[in-house]
């Protein structure tokens, strides 16, 4: 089961969280903080996987990073969950993200994170992988765009350009 | 009310902010308008409102005020609202507030929603962040929507059926029937999640997984033509057709071939395949074929595929990529235990890997190193071990010098040897050693007479530089107090003897003691070297006299009653103090509390986790006499501290008596130094990491308790001074005859007014002609005094045949029980 997926930059500001397993929200933060310690000491070199630390490790959690440009993706994964393959899933959701966004970088995630938020959720549901047909979640992604689309355009309202 | 900023503005204001408080403040303006405007109950804005807080949210902020309001917008008809409401709701709401519960009624009328994202939104919320209360009145819904023919919702049911289960285990029948062509579907998606949904549902349920074993053929279909089926564009992940699908179910075919042989025999053909046929150039296929191996572990597989398995680790372990590496390192740690010999091949790859750059390797391969140590290749390993000790980070110096320790215990091929590894981590990671380890290597010395001189010799030149390193001067200081008559005296087997004086050894015990870097234990260890030198050295008595009566105004409390006592035994009891400071005598290696200790197991190596021993009652047939009454032996393999205290009340009706575990730990550095089982404190008393200085020259004479049949077993006795009514009984159990006997089994019964505790037997094979023998500690608590009387049973096999016998023992002498 995946306990949480973090995304932060390379200075430590979080751009998505999302925990799979309850933690107050000072927890949460301090999880971010703590990752974000544990991940930017690692050399380039090294391999991916990192025990996890006080507060959402033990003995059976490992934290599975990459680091794109800027910004680091690290998912918290408990061990009925293989490493290889969510580094693959990583290396899947970061191509979708590209796919949404034309090109994705840094600031499409800090102006768009709801959308980032939907995305995700086609891929990873309650902690379990849901989908990893790059093709298919996009589809989705887009239909559930026109929906919204529609909306606002039948209602007439002030625009809801998030 | 001016229409509230979008949320894209407010991201960029915040982020002109230059400082954490100016930020602080713009959200705190942020908040308080978004507030009001919650207020006013404006539908238009709700959403953007709470679309802001969730950023703020995300960037630390509190924004509990905005729950009520996401359930607002899951109630909304528009999708956008919908949308935002629920996922507002996953990142807000959880089980602990009662708002959630609120949630329930919207969810099920989404769940039937005529447009499939609306009930895949709720399909998606209820999987996340679902109650269990959530659960039971939804589960009718999901399970409903896991027989739809529609492939998105189906995929998404089948999670959400996973979190129900977990949240109410009692639901998964109801999910059953709807599993039953869920393996027919075409649509990756939906198999990737049906297979999931089966993983758990074996996981949880043995029934079910019995229940499933019928769908192997299939899932094995299913993989196969994976694997063929050649190029496929939509599933294709660096030229691997859909890895994550059969990374999934080699998964499940593990659990489902596990101790199964026909599942095995059915999956054997499959599972070579892909190890041979996967691509190996790309993380892709080593996920696949990692996943691989630890099937084939798992599994009853035939010894040739297992082989396979572990050389394609082997092979992991050379590629140049760190991931991999790590995770054949892992994976070699699991499979140590049941297949020792095929890993000892790849020692040396190991042991390299021992001085890679990358900490988390490092880690994984020192774990693996301990667990490969054995008693032929110690001298090899401890070198590489002592040399990573040496160059290694803080963090791993203590597991390290644990495993260390815990290893040359084991299988140290020489008492020098041992000394000799003990002191050179004492010098190198000093600090960082556990504190028990000075006591362990204090008995140790005492134990090895011949070497006293060389270690007092070494130990001084150890500390001649510097005596920084706490463990390392309290031991040295102890042995020089102990053995400095041998120091001076030149007689020692190094090749360059030092020539040693009284004064220079009063010297470095001088400095130990006015040195700052000194803790006040070592302070005090140091003290007490000098009073005891006292009785062996000849020329500088009145030195230490001088000494020992600075320290009597020490401001430190415990160095000034020392101080002050030994000040007395030089005035007024002169005569005593010869006696009072003599050698010490062989201390008994008790087998004591400490993790340190060497775990004696009965020739199992499995680390099984022990559960709370079954009451003896169940276990032993009753075909015996009435009043015997038979007791488990402590020859239970696996004694792992249970969590939960074992002591079990002495049975009322009086007929069986207590069994108080096994007090043993098992000796892995990493486990957790268990508490003491809550036990009646009396048996423990005597018991405590020091190990106890009975009186063996009490002369409680021993007794040969059993003798026939070229088997004898004899009794030797302690009483413990601190616990009159607890005795101590150690039995040797030889033999004679020209054949070895195995799996013996020591089993013992008491009166009713006794107590009785077995600890570990040392093995379970009594070689033949008296050439070695089993001890096995027994205590006793008597605390009615009455006589000893003892009921034995022995089991063991011998000659090709299985041998019992029981026998009375009234022979026990009067001072084992008065």
């Amino acid at each position: 089961m995946i306990k949480a997926i973090l995304i932060f930059n390379n200075h430590g500001k979080p751009r998505l969280s999302k925990f799979y397993q309850r933690y107050s929200e000072d927890t949460q933060q301090q999880i971010i903080r703590e990752t974000f310690h544990l991940v930017s000491k690692r050399d380039e070199n090294v391999c991916n996987f990192l025990e996890g630390g006080l507060l959402i490790g033990g003995s059976d959690n490992k934290l599975i990073y990459r680091h794109y440009a800027t910004l680091y993706f690290v998912f918290c994964v408990d061990s009925s969950e293989s490493e290889l393959g969510i580094l693959d899933l990583i290396q899947v959701f970061v191509e979708t993200l590209d796919k949404c966004f034309e090109n994705v970088c840094e600031l499409d995630l800090i102006f768009h994170v709801d959308k980032v938020h939907n995305i995700l959720s086609e891929m990873v549901m309650g902690g379990m992988v849901l989908e990893t047909n790059m093709n298919e979640i996009v589809t989705q992604i887009d239909a559930q765009n026109k929906l919204e689309k529609s909306e606002t355009f039948i209602f007439q309202s002030p625009r809801q350009d998030r | 009310m001016p229409a509230p900023i979008r949320l894209r503005e407010l991201i960029r204001t915040i982020r002109t902010a230059r400082t954490q408080a100016e930020e602080r403040e713009m959200i705190q303006k942020e908040c308080a308008a978004i507030r009001s405007s919650f207020r006013e109950e404006d539908n238009t804005y709700r959403c953007r409102n709470v679309a802001k807080l969730l950023y703020m949210h995300m960037l630390g902020y509190p924004a509990h005020f905005g729950q009520l309001e996401c359930l607002k917008l899951i109630a909304s008809q528009k999708f956008t609202d919908k949308r935002i409401g629920y996922l507002g709701a996953m990142l807000l709401l959880d089980e602990r507030q009662d708002v959630h519960l609120l949630m329930t009624n919207c969810i099920k009328n989404d769940l039937n929603h005529s447009t499939q994202y609306v009930q895949g939104l709720a399909l998606c919320t209820l999987g996340c962040m679902g109650s269990s209360e959530m659960c039971r009145d939804l589960a009718g819904e999901v399970e409903k929507l896991l027989k739809t023919s529609n492939s998105y919702l189906r995929k998404k049911a089948a999670l959400c059926a996973v979190h129900v289960i977990r949240k109410v285990p009692e639901l998964m029948e109801m999910f059953l029937p709807a599993t039953k062509n869920l393996l027919n579907e075409k649509n990756h998606g939906v198999l990737h999640t049906s297979v999931v949904l089966l993983t758990e549902m074996c996981e949880r349920s043995p029934d079910m997984l019995s229940h499933f074993r019928k769908l192997v053929p299939q899932l094995v279909r299913i993989l196969k033509n994976l694997i063929m089926s050649g190029y496929s564009p939509e599933h294709d992940v660096s030229g691997i057709s859909d890895p994550f699908l059969q990374v999934r179910i080699l998964r499940l075919l593990r659990i489902l071939g596990r101790n199964d042989d026909d599942s095995s025999e059915a999956m054997n053909d499959i599972l070579a395949q892909v190890a041979t046929n996967t691509e190996t150039s790309k993380n892709v296929g080593n996920a696949i074929l990692y996943e691989t191996v630890l099937t084939i572990m798992d599994i009853k597989s035939e010894s040739g595929l297992r082989v396979l398995a572990i050389n394609i680790l082997g092979r992991f372990l050379l590629n140049n990529d760190k991931n991999i590496r790590y995770v054949a390192l892992t994976s070699l740690l699991k499979t140590v235990q049941t297949d020792h010999n095929a890993v000892q091949r790849h020692r040396s790859t190991i042991v390299d890997c021992l001085k890679d750059l990358d900490v988390s390797i490092k880690r994984r391969a020192m774990e693996l190193s301990f667990a490969l140590v054995n008693g032929n290749n110690i001298r090899g390993m401890m070198k590489e071990l002592l040399y990573f000790l040496d160059s290694c980070e803080p963090e791993f110096k203590a597991d390290c010098a644990s495993g260390i320790f815990l290893a040359a215990e084991k299988y140290a091929p020489s008492k020098r040897w041992h000394i000799d590894t003990i002191m050179r981590v004492l010098t190198t990671a000093g600090s960082y050693v556990r504190d028990d380890a000075v006591p362990n290597l204090i008995q140790l010395i005492t134990n090895s007479m011949e070497m006293h001189a060389y270690t007092v010799q070494k130990l001084y030149k150890a500390i001649l530089g510097d005596y920084s390193q706490q463990p390392l001067v309290q031991v040295a200081s102890w042995c020089m107090g102990e053995y400095g008559d041998l120091l001076i005296s030149d007689q020692c087997e190094e090749e360059e003897p030092v020539q040693v004086t009284e004064e220079e050894v009063l010297d470095i015990l001088e400095s130990v003691l006015i040195s700052n870097m000194s803790a006040s234990v070592t302070r005090g260890y140091a003290l007490t070297a000098i009073m005891k030198l006292s009785t062996r050295f000849t020329c500088t008595v009145n030195r230490i006299k001088k000494v020992v009566s600075i320290y009597g105004s020490s401001i430190d409390v415990e160095l000034q009653q020392r101080a002050v006592e030994y000040n007395a035994l030089f005035k007024k009891y002169d005569h005593m103090r010869s006696a009072l400071l003599e050698r010490m005598p062989v201390m008994e290696k008790v087998t004591t509390n400490g993790p340190t200790e060497i775990v004696q197991t009965n020739g199992e190596t499995e680390p099984a986790v022990l559960e709370t021993k079954p009451p003896p009652s169940g276990l032993q047939p009753t075909s015996q006499a009435n009043d015997l009454l038979d007791l488990l032996g402590g020859n239970d393999i696996t004694p792992v501290i249970p969590t939960a205290p074992t002591s079990k009340p002495a049975s009322a009706g009086g007929e069986l008596l207590d069994l108080l575990g096994d007090l043993n730990l098992t000796a892995s550095p990493a486990s957790v130094a268990a508490p003491q089982i809550s036990q009646p404190p009396f048996l423990l008393d005597g018991l405590s990491s020091q190990p106890l200085f009975n009186d063996i020259a009490a002369g409680i004479p021993s007794i040969t308790a059993y003798s026939k049949n070229g088997l004898k077993i004899d009794f030797t006795f302690e009483r413990s001074n601190t616990n009159p009514s607890v005795t101590v009984i150690t039995i040797q159990a030889s033999n004679s005859t020209e054949l070895d006997m195995t799996d013996f089994v020591f089993q013992a019964a008491v009166p009713k007014t006794f107590q009785l505790q077995l600890l570990s037997p040392s093995s379970s094979i009594i070689p033949a002609f008296n050439t070695g023998t089993i001890t096995q500690v027994i205590k006793v608590l008597n605390p009615q005094k009455q006589q000893l009387r003892m009921r034995i049973k022995l089991t063991y096999n011998h000659k090709g045949s299985a041998m019992q016998d029981l026998a009375e023992v009234n022979n026990f002498p009067p001072q084992s029980w008065q």
